[in-house]
This record gives C-alpha cells, sequence and structure tokens, in this order.
C-alpha cells in the first residue's frame, strides 16, 4: 500500500471518530428539533446495518424487514400500556418478542432462494400487518396513540425526554454497529464472506452456510423490534401501516445500502447520511422524492454494484472499517502456491 | 346456505382465472430469466393507466384499446430487457431485484405524478354488467370471459414455448445461456422476446384487472403479491399448475372476504403460506 493511501485511510477514519463524538456529544449542542432528526438518523442508520448484514453478507434479500419494526412497536405497546411492565423492560419485551416470531418466520423464508424469498419475506410482513389490524387492544386498523404517562417516564419535560430518547437511539446504533462488525470478523462472518466469494470452495473448506444464514436472520431481529419500540416512542403511535410501514424501513434502507454500498460496513452509514442530507433538500418535492432516489439506486447498481462506497474505496485503497482479516506473515509458508 | 357456498366457490374460482393471467407473466420471467420482476405487478398498474387513458383520449372502447396496446407492451418489455435487464442478468440474483425494485418505486410514483392518488376502474361498456344464468347459479360475463382466457392463455403460452421455434430458442437459453450462446442462439435477443410476451401478458392481465377491480397507483404490490403467491402454489415453471394456484387462491380470497375486506386479502396469504410450508415444490411441479 502507498503512503498517500495510508494518510487518505488514517484521514477517513479520523472523519469517523470526529463523527462519532459529535454524535456522543449532540445532546449539548442541537436543540429539540436537532436531536429527533438524530434520533431518526440513528433509527433508521441500525435498519440499515441489518438489511446490509441480511443482503450484503448472508444472501438473505429481504423486502420484509418492516415485519419486525411493527412487531416491536406492537409489542412495545403491549407490553408498557396493555401490561403495565416498566418502559425500560418493555424494551427487552419488544427485542424478544421480534426474536420469537423470526423463528417461524424462518420455516418460509428459508424455504425459498434467492429472488423468491424477496418476494416471501413481504408475504409474511403483510401477514403481520394485517394481524396487527386485526388484535384487540392495538385501535385495530387505526392504531391508538402511546398514553402521555408513558412517555413522562422518559422525562418529564420534551427536552430531557428527546435526549433520553436520543441517547437509546444512540445505545441501540453503538450496539448494533459493534456487535454487526464483530459478527462479521467471527468465523461466521469469515465464513460468510468465503461463500460470498467463491460458494463451492466455501463449501468444501467447511463453511456450513444455513447456520451462518440463520444466526444473521435471527441477529437482525431483535435490533429491528428495539429501532421499532424507539421510533413508537418518538412517534408516540402505533397503526399498523405507519409501524409497518414498507417505505419507511424497507424501501428507503435499501435504497440507502445500494446507493452508499452494499457488503460493506462503510457503505449503510454512507447511504443513510446522503439519505438524510438530501430529504432535506428532496422531501418537499413529494413523489419526486423518491423517483430520484429510485433512479439513483439503479444508477449506481450499473456503475458500480458496491456503491458509493465501492467507489471510494478505490480512491482511498483500503477499508476504514476492516471486517476482512489480513492473512499473517508466513501463513501458508511452506505450500506451493495453487496447491 | 349450500347454494350460498356454491355460489362464492364459482366466484372465487372465476377470480382465479384473473390472477392466474396476472401470474402467466411472471411464471414466464422467473422460469426463463430466473429472477422475480419486483415491479411486475407495478407494470400491470402502469399499462391499466395506459389503457384508461388510451381509451378516453381515443373515444374507444378498452377492449380495442388493448389491441392497440399490445404491441406496445411487447416493444416495451423487449427494450425494457435489452436496455437495461439485460446488464444485469446472470449469476448474481441480488442485482435483477434490486434492479427492478427501484423500478417499482418509480413506476408508483411516477403514476402519483402523473395521475394524483384517486382509485380508477376500466368499462367495457356493458360487458360489465352483464351476466349468465347457469343452472341456479348467475355468473357475470366478464369473470367467465377472463376465465376462459386464463385458459387460452395457458394452452397458447405452453404452445408458444413447448412447439415453437421462438419456444424451444427460450428453453434453450433458460436451460443454460452459455450452451444456447454457442450453438448460435441470440440470448440476449431471446430474453428481450420472452420478456416481450411478458409484456403481452402484462397488458391482458391489465386490461381485466381494470375491468373487474379498482385501481390506484399504489395497487401494485399487492398485484405482484398475488402473482407471486400463484406462481409458488403452482409450482415453479408449470403453466398449468399457475392456473391451479390461481384458482386456490381466488377461491381462499372469496371464502375470507365473507368476514370482511382485510380477511379478504389475509385469508390468502394464511392460505398460501399453509400450503407453501406443507408443499413448498407447489401443487403441479414441473421437474
Amino acid at each position: 500500500m502507498r503512503r498517500h493511501q495510508h494518510l487518505s485511510i488514517a484521514g477517513g477514519r479520523a472523519v469517523l471518530a470526529v463523527a462519532a463524538l459529535a454524535l456522543l456529544a449532540a445532546p449539548t449542542f442541537l436543540d429539540a428539533g436537532g436531536l429527533t432528526v438524530l434520533t431518526e438518523f440513528l433509527c433508521l442508520l441500525v435498519l440499515a446495518l441489518m438489511w446490509n448484514l441480511l443482503a450484503g453478507y448472508a444472501d438473505i434479500v429481504t423486502v420484509g424487514q418492516h415485519a419486525f419494526v411493527g412487531v416491536g412497536a406492537y409489542a412495545f405497546y403491549g407490553a408498557v400500556v396493555l401490561l403495565g411492565v416498566d418502559p425500560y423492560l418493555a424494551f427487552g419485551a419488544a427485542a424478544l418478542t421480534a426474536f420469537v416470531i423470526a423463528l417461524p418466520a424462518m420455516l418460509i423464508v428459508f424455504r425459498l432462494r434467492a429472488a423468491y424469498l424477496a418476494v416471501g419475506t413481504w408475504v409474511v410482513a403483510e401477514v403481520l400487518m394485517l394481524i396487527a389490524g386485526k388484535l384487540p387492544g392495538f385501535g385495530f386498523g387505526s392504531g391508538v396513540s402511546l398514553p402521555v404517562r408513558v412517555a413522562r417516564e422518559f422525562g418529564a419535560r420534551p427536552d430531557a425526554r428527546f435526549a433520553t430518547i436520543y441517547w437509546l437511539a444512540f445505545a441501540l446504533a453503538a450496539a448494533a454497529f459493534a456487535s454487526t462488525w464483530l459478527l462479521l470478523r467471527s468465523r461466521i462472518g469469515l465464513g460468510l464472506m468465503a461463500m460470498r466469494d467463491n460458494e463451492e470452495a466455501a463449501g468444501a473448506m467447511g463453511v456450513h452456510l444455513v447456520r451462518a444464514r440463520i444466526v444473521c436472520f435471527l441477529w437482525t431481529a431483535p435490533f429491528l423490534g428495539l429501532a421499532g419500540a424507539i421510533i413508537t416512542l418518538q412517534k408516540l403511535r402505533i397503526s399498523p401501516p405507519a409501524s409497518f410501514s414498507i417505505i419507511d424501513w424497507t424501501v428507503f434502507v435499501i435504497f440507502n445500502v445500494v446507493i452508499g454500498g452494499i457488503g460493506s460496513l462503510e457503505g449503510p452509514i454512507l447511504g443513510t447520511v446522503l439519505f438524510f442530507l438530501l430529504r432535506e433538500y428532496l422531501a418537499q418535492l413529494g413523489t419526486w422524492h423518491l423517483i430520484i432516489l429510485g433512479t439513483l439506486s439503479i444508477a449506481v447498481i450499473l456503475i458500480e454494484p458496491r456503491g458509493l462506497w465501492g467507489l471510494l474505496r478505490r480512491a482511498l485503497g483500503g477499508d476504514l472499517i476492516p471486517v476482512s482479516h489480513r492473512a499473517r506473515p508466513g501463513f501458508g509458508a511452506g505450500r506451493k502456491p495453487g496447491a | 346456505m349450500l347454494a350460498t357456498y356454491l355460489n362464492l366457490v364459482v366466484q372465487g374460482v372465476l377470480l382465479g382465472g384473473l390472477y392466474a393471467i396476472f401470474a402467466l407473466g411472471l411464471s414466464l420471467s422467473v422460469g426463463v430469466m430466473r429472477f422475480v420482476n419486483i415491479a411486475h405487478g407495478d407494470f400491470i398498474v402502469l399499462v391499466s393507466f395506459l389503457l384508461l387513458t388510451v381509451a378516453t383520449a381515443l373515444h374507444i372502447n378498452v377492449l380495442l384499446a388493448l389491441l392497440l396496446v399490445i404491441p406496445l407492451a411487447f416493444a416495451g418489455g423487449y427494450l425494457l430487457q435489452r436496455i437495461l435487464l439485460q446488464r444485469v442478468v446472470g449469476e448474481n440474483v441480488l442485482l435483477p431485484l434490486l434492479v427492478t425494485f427501484g423500478l417499482s418505486i418509480i413506476v408508483q410514483n411516477g403514476l402519483l405524478q402523473g395521475f394524483g392518488a384517486d382509485t380508477r376502474t376500466l368499462s367495457a361498456g356493458r360487458l360489465d354488467t352483464s351476466s349468465l344464468q347457469i343452472g341456479g347459479l348467475y355468473v357475470g360475463v366478464l369473470p367467465v370471459a377472463t376465465f376462459v382466457l386464463a385458459i387460452v392463455l395457458v394452452l397458447g403460452l405452453e404452445w408458444l414455448l413447448y412447439r415453437s421455434r421462438i419456444g424451444a430458442g427460450i428453453r434453450a437459453v433458460a436451460d443454460d445461456v452459455a450452451a444456447a450462446n454457442l450453438i448460435g442462439l441470440s440470448s440476449a435477443r431471446i430474453y428481450a422476446i420472452a420478456m416481450g410476451i411478458v409484456g403481452v401478458t402484462v397488458a391482458i392481465a391489465a386490461c381485466f384487472m381494470g375491468l373487474r377491480m379498482n385501481f390506484d397507483p399504489t395497487s401494485g404490490p399487492s398485484r405482484l403479491l398475488v402473482a407471486f403467491e400463484v406462481v409458488v402454489l403452482g409450482g415453479l415453471g408449470s403453466l398449468r399448475g399457475t392456473l391451479l394456484g390461481g384458482i386456490v387462491l381466488g377461491i381462499a380470497q372469496t371464502l375470507g372476504g365473507q368476514i370482511d375486506g382485510a380477511w379478504q386479502v389475509l385469508a390468502g396469504h394464511l392460505v398460501f403460506l399453509a400450503i407453501f410450508l406443507l408443499r413448498p415444490q407447489g401443487l403441479l411441479p414441473r421437474y
């Protein structure tokens, strides 16, 4: 690696570190409006990291990710309002319910291959949304608001509440990022990347693809459920169309990851940042907002399937967040190349 | 009581004919190009709007407009494959999936931009409301005609795939692109022709969907899910299975619709999931 590449990678990492510090310090210098946007950003980042783990690494291209966000939202509401559970414990209920729903969902998802799987997950999400609209106690099709007393538990005054919700989102995003990175660095992640590069060779080397995919699928469910709970806490309302919104929790997420760069950890971050920057300018365009994002994502796929991060990475010459292992010097010594 | 249920089942079977027509194009693109077109439902809705526009602008019957639109739909499918989809067809199934996903969102929002969010319906004049009596049952002429058309289309596509020269080419490319190219078939051209044929089925589906049910710019995904369930229920690669899958889904939805509107859709999904878990290879698997 050349010297200027070392420098640019170090520079890139510095940018990431500064951004992380800024997020950490955000409640000290942002008002409620700014914190709300950042909370949304962190929740969407969690969704992007999870979709990328499935689609970019585990070969599970889901179009039904919003299912678990909605399940988390409904479980949180059910625990805190209907069962009267402590609000902080209710987050556990959201994560657990999403996990438990993911188990039978796997029966369907893993029987389908590739493109079928995508639509199959969508069917599962539709079913869960329709069932959510039939549940007594949850306001049926039109949904229900979270009582004020629940919101008060997270802060008596609105600005204290926004700060608490922000910290929850920050903690979730940090946990999602760190644990996904560790998962990708583990044997499972190594196997998935080997599988992505050459399925037959990886299989011959003993990579257990099905097990790795199951771990990834179950991995994402609680994170998605927790994101759903935090989103509910912020919007103070659940309803089938909003809590299970395919546009908000799946379509935007897929566009973000694809544009940012699928199959890397930098890509979802870059894509989600870009999405929030673009949103400031494009949101008032209404339907054009989605048309532009759709066109952009198709253009990115045609030009560089690894997204903007794929282009940037070539310029930088390496990863900012390495998920691959570098072969140790001397590894394989004594063997002939290709033997 | 029995007569009521018999009537419902008959309505369900007839609805199944329409669902089979939705699914034929998807079945073909899955069987040949090996990818699920996420925008399939949105293309159906797009052509419905096109039919509405053509019929209104020229003051002609929708069925006549369909005859005008069919060549356009073929050309649209052909060009879409040639210009865009051919670039991403290959080993990596992720790319065509993501491209058609992008197309789906573009079509939906383009239609919203152009036509607004109102629900629409197509009209073919007297055909909409005329009915005929069979035994003690009254059935609409339009649903019966749709069902007959579904059978004709299944048989026609089977003939095309298994008896015609272009069908042999399509099957060869579907089996092994490299080998087909080696013996001098132009796989890019054959893929494009196959997608053109898909376009024709989409146009027919668009016309009969618009005559039977309301549609709006965001109806596409629900049509895609129906088409997908029909294809999987029927068994991949089996066109007759597609017809059977459509009938099963049509009956499930009609019976579910007896409870309420939401149950109509939910019952269809639940029956699909139940049959899929018991028989993942589909009802009439070809392979």
